[in-house]
């Protein structure tokens, strides 16, 4: 409509509108990169610029890089987020098979189970599963960062509502063609699950990179640290004096999937709102 | 698959219930297995196991611990911290979750108005859901540094008063909601837009030939109603993780100062992992257990009634 | 090539008898189509010749022996599904060597990257990829091995499920409605295609299907199941002209066969309400009712009269819908010739010749005439 006219109205407000909330929203981010810029002597100086006069990002990043193992940290994360995606896939997807087509008894107890699961909140058990990794012995380990997220209800549930959409004509034929119920699972159904599981692969890893309160209950040896933990240590060791380092450490850590999600933005959105399908 | 490639031999003596039937009823037993035992595990079981320690005075490294009863909930609920922690977290849960779905609509609705830098727009919001919270927490105190800080320079230059947001207790609690507004909106706007998009273009076009001329109109008439489900489900989702705080609190105030940013989830874990006193974290972690799920049941009543369109 | 045997077939799905005893002996190298309405069971059985479901009781013989306990894929059938059922991640080739590699592989060549150093897999793979070209050839797909499933049209996608079916070399073939996704025209072509291959193979086809055309069309015999019942079966002659219950005539046919209600006279003559046919039977006095096909019906002469309602005009056929006057009953005639159709709301008189009428009682069975009378009925009635 608003094209009809010379200057549309309409849509310079809508564009005001937006990058004036945009600013907000990248506020942070621009805050963080110019701090992380600039040196120290520009940081504490009560007079606002973005642009340092100076640029000191090498430098604090090699100070950041110096005082904190970050390389390690962002490889913790890495072992252990795709630890917990791969086992999560290897629990999920029988499990989701069997739901979604096998008839055995007990499975809509099952399943109802699951759906109670996609309930609870993670802090709600904290305490016995804290407990129970405490008793076996396994606190303060990678065990003890990915066992309890190895069982994924959720991706259960979502695996089975998309393998509900696939045809049992596929599944009847693998049973003509001599593939077992097991080679069901891994040469039929994963292949033609693979966008529902890269959603929900997206999905896991952000959530678990990104966690904080679990490693911080069950973790104690700075080598085992996950990058969120890495940064409020940085943060607690250097509170007050190092903002440049520190700006800079918080930049490579929400780096990977920052960068990732640049990359891959629709299949990004789509895995972290895979809640929204509940 | 050891069966020959013609038909095998009639040694088949297991006539009167086909074998091949609990064949792959025995191959389900065996493929949900795995899951339903870590379910029980690391989850059910858990679950199970947080009621029952909150009627205990279990104590990690405690030699010995008793069944107490309702006694840890009668200390919660005499306890002026618990209060205050779940006034706090309320304050939270009513601050964020009105701001972030608002705040999430109308970017949604203003993104969807126009054609022009969807994408981009789309990008910017959703980029604080994607960054790590405490590495942005950590920045956001770095801006809200009561000296050096972006929002206090901005305020100065405004010739407006400075704060020191997150040190004084009156401003901490908000200064943490804004933080939390701040992360969930893009989270809000990218289920908005799916919800938008969703709605068919002839109900637009039959509301403007049916009388709905104005914008305003048509979004009584078409859009609020159709995004009523998506509404529903996102101010229980935003509630949800609203009752969860806990990255912000932990790393930036410690639920301090003197207690103004105290809320449920710390306080849990100041008792059950500091303290140790697993027995009280437990009755507290029911009582969160109660809100969340008290909030999943109302989501379920009103998603029966909420708009369907097929 | 193979009979299969079928035995006293019960199954029930929660309590619902989906098939009801079935006895049923298919020969080598027929082609058998198996009709009925949905929900007949038709499905089922052909499932559970494949082994894909368990029978409650009965048994299945293929070649003499009993199957029953045996996977489906050692029974060595090969099926082609309604939706193809191809594997969407492989193209072409790799969908139609799944059942190759399979049985010829061991489970440690079939291992991804391992599998591909043994020895013995090499030259195992290459006697797969001669059958698999052999195969291509003979359908017309070869150009379309390296493609996957979602870059072919749904007649080049029943081409390579009728491939993977054939490479194995199976005893029998089952089809499970593999034309119904087609469009109208490629059914028909494909119609003629399976006849061929049918013919070429020699095999034993037992082909699933609600389509009444595509039974007449292509097999050697058809079975009508009804309500999990196997109704009748013959060759598509003897069900189409010698049907053994109305239901078999009614679902046979297209127009539906004409049925007109009966009576049959202590003396065994049939009247149609106010006219009396020429023939007689042996049936009790009672109801009946008079199944006539549209095509035997002829217009201009005859005892009856009624008004045409509609026309249908096909360009080589026409279709003529009558109310029947007097009865209230509609019945359809088929013209062969369409230069001289009667005009809308006319009124014309038409009869049928006794050997068409086909007479069923009121539970559906068929009365069997006596044709002494073989003139036609032509002249006004003599009540």
């Amino acid at each position: 409509m608003s094209n009809a006219h010379p200057i549309p109205f309409r849509a310079i407000l809508r564009h005001v509108l937006l990058i004036a909330g945009a600013a907000v929203m990248l506020a942070p981010f621009i805050w963080m990169i110019s701090t992380a810029s600039k040196p120290q002597t520009e940081i504490f100086s009560s007079e606002l610029h973005l642009i340092p006069y100076r640029f000191a990002l090498a430098e604090n990043l090699r100070e950041a890089f110096a005082k904190a193992n970050l390389l390690r940290f962002l490889l913790n994360g890495i072992i252990v987020t795709v630890s917990i995606f791969v086992l999560q896939v290897m629990v999920a997807l029988p499990a989701a098979y069997a739901l979604a087509k096998l008839r055995f008894f007990g499975r809509e107890t099952l399943f109802a189970l699951v759906l109670f699961g996609i309930l609870i909140p993670p802090q709600a058990t904290a305490v016995p599963v804290f407990l129970l990794l405490h008793k076996a012995g396994l606190l303060d380990s990678y065990a003890a960062l990915v066992l309890p997220f190895t069982i994924s209800v959720f991706g259960i549930f979502l695996m089975r509502q998309f393998f509900k959409t696939v045809p049992d004509d596929l599944v009847d034929a693998a049973r003509m063609d001599g593939i077992s119920e097991f080679g069901i699972v891994w040469r039929v159904m994963l292949p033609a699950a693979i966008p529902a599981v890269t959603a929900f692969g997206i999905f896991s890893v952000v959530a678990h990179w990104n966690d904080y309160f679990w490693p911080l209950i069950v973790l104690n040896s700075e080598h085992l640290r996950t990058p969120p933990l890495a940064v409020a240590h940085f943060r607690n060791s250097e509170a007050g004096t190092s903002y440049g380092p520190l700006m800079a450490a918080a930049m490579v850590i929400i780096a990977p999937l920052v960068i990732a999600f640049l990359f891959a933005q629709r299949r990004f959105i789509e895995g972290i709102t895979l809640t929204g399908i509940k | 698959m050891t069966i020959g490639a013609t038909v095998a031999p009639a040694g088949a003596t297991r006539r009167a219930v086909p074998a091949h039937g609990s064949r792959r009823t025995y191959a389900a037993y065996a493929l949900v297995t795995p899951a339903a035992a870590l379910m029980v595990i690391m989850l059910l079981g858990p679950l199970a196991g947080v009621i029952a320690l909150s009627f205990s005075d279990y104590q990690l490294g405690a030699p010995h611990f008793s069944w107490i009863g309702l006694a840890n909930y009668q200390d919660l609920f005499a306890d002026k911290v618990f209060w205050t922690a779940l006034r706090n977290t309320l304050t939270y849960v009513v601050i964020v979750v009105p701001g972030a779905v608002i705040a999430g609509l109308a970017i949604a609705l203003l993104i969807q108005s126009g054609t022009s830098l969807r994408s981009l727009y789309r990008t910017i919001y959703f980029l604080p859901v994607m960054a790590t919270l405490i590495a942005m927490a950590v920045v956001w105190e770095f801006m809200l540094h009561p000296q050096f800080g972006l929002v206090n320079g901005l305020l100065r230059g405004a010739g407006l008063p400075a704060f020191a947001w997150l040190q004084d207790r009156s401003t901490a609690l908000y200064a943490l909601c804004a933080i939390g507004i701040w992360q969930a909106v893009g989270f809000n706007m990218v289920l908005f837009l799916a919800g938008l998009v969703s709605i068919p273009k002839q109900l637009y076009e039959a509301a403007e030939i049916d009388g709905a001329s104005s914008g305003w109109a048509r979004f009584r008439l078409v859009t609020w109603p159709m995004l009523g489900p998506v509404t529903t489900f996102v101010v229980v989702i935003s509630g949800i993780r609203s009752f969860q705080v806990f990255d912000t609190v932990h790393v930036l105030t410690k639920g301090g100062p003197s207690k103004s940013t105290e809320v449920l989830i710390h306080t849990m874990y100041t008792e059950g992992f500091e303290f140790f006193r697993s027995g009280y974290a437990a009755a507290i972690t029911v009582v969160f257990l109660v809100f969340v799920l008290a909030l999943t049941l109302i989501k379920s009543r009103l998603a029966d009634r909420g708009v369907h369109y097929t | 090539m193979a009979q299969i045997e079928l035995s006293a077939i019960r199954k029930s799905f929660d309590g619902n008898d989906v098939l009801k005893g079935i006895d049923f002996r298919i020969a080598d190298g027929e082609f058998i189509s198996l009709v009925g309405p949905s929900g007949c069971g038709k499905s089922t059985l052909l499932r559970i010749i494949a082994g894909l479901e368990p029978q409650n009781s009965g048994e299945v013989h293929i070649d003499g022996r009993p199957v029953d306990g045996i996977r489906p894929s050692a029974r060595n059938l090969a099926m082609v599904f309604q939706s193809y059922a191809l594997y969407p991640h492989l193209s072409t080739f790799d969908n139609i060597a799944v059942p190759l590699r399979m049985r010829r592989l061991s489970a440690i060549e079939r291992l991804p990257l391992l599998g591909a150093l043994l020895p013995g897999r090499r030259a195992k793979e290459r006697h797969i990829r001669a059958d698999i070209e052999g195969i291509a050839e003979q359908l017309d797909i070869a150009p379309l091995l390296r493609r996957k499933p979602g870059q072919l049209s749904g007649g080049q996608r029943q081409r390579v499920a009728v491939g993977r079916a054939m490479v194995r070399e199976p005893l029998a073939f089952l089809f499970d409605e593999p034309l119904s996704n087609l469009d109208a025209k490629l059914r028909v072509h494909m119609r003629a295609e399976l006849a061929e291959l049918h013919r070429r193979l020699k095999a034993t086809f037992v082909y699933v299907t609600h389509d009444q055309a595509e039974a007449m069309t292509m097999s050697s015999r058809i079975a009508v199941m009804m309500g999990g019942e196997l109704i009748q079966a013959g060759t598509p002659a003897e069900i189409y002209h010698e049907p053994g219950d109305i239901r078999v005539a009614e679902f046979i046919g297209s127009p539906k066969i004409n049925v007109l209600p009966g009576r049959i006279r202590k003396d065994g003559g049939v009247d149609v309400p106010g006219t009396a046919l020429k023939l007689t039977c042996n049936a009790a006095a009672g109801d009946c009712r008079i199944g006539v096909r549209p095509e035997r019906i002829e217009l201009g002469t005859g005892p009856f009269s009624g008004t045409v309602i509609h026309l249908e005009n096909l360009g080589a056929e026409a279709f003529v819908h009558l109310a029947v006057e007097g009865t209230g009953s509609r019945l359809i005639a088929r013209l062969a010739d369409v230069r001289h159709l009667p005009a809308m709301a006319s009124s014309v008189a038409f009869g049928f010749a006794p050997d068409a009428v086909r007479l069923f009682d009121p539970a559906g069975k068929r009365i069997e005439l006596r044709l002494e009378q073989a003139e036609r009925i032509r002249e006004p009635a003599h009540v």
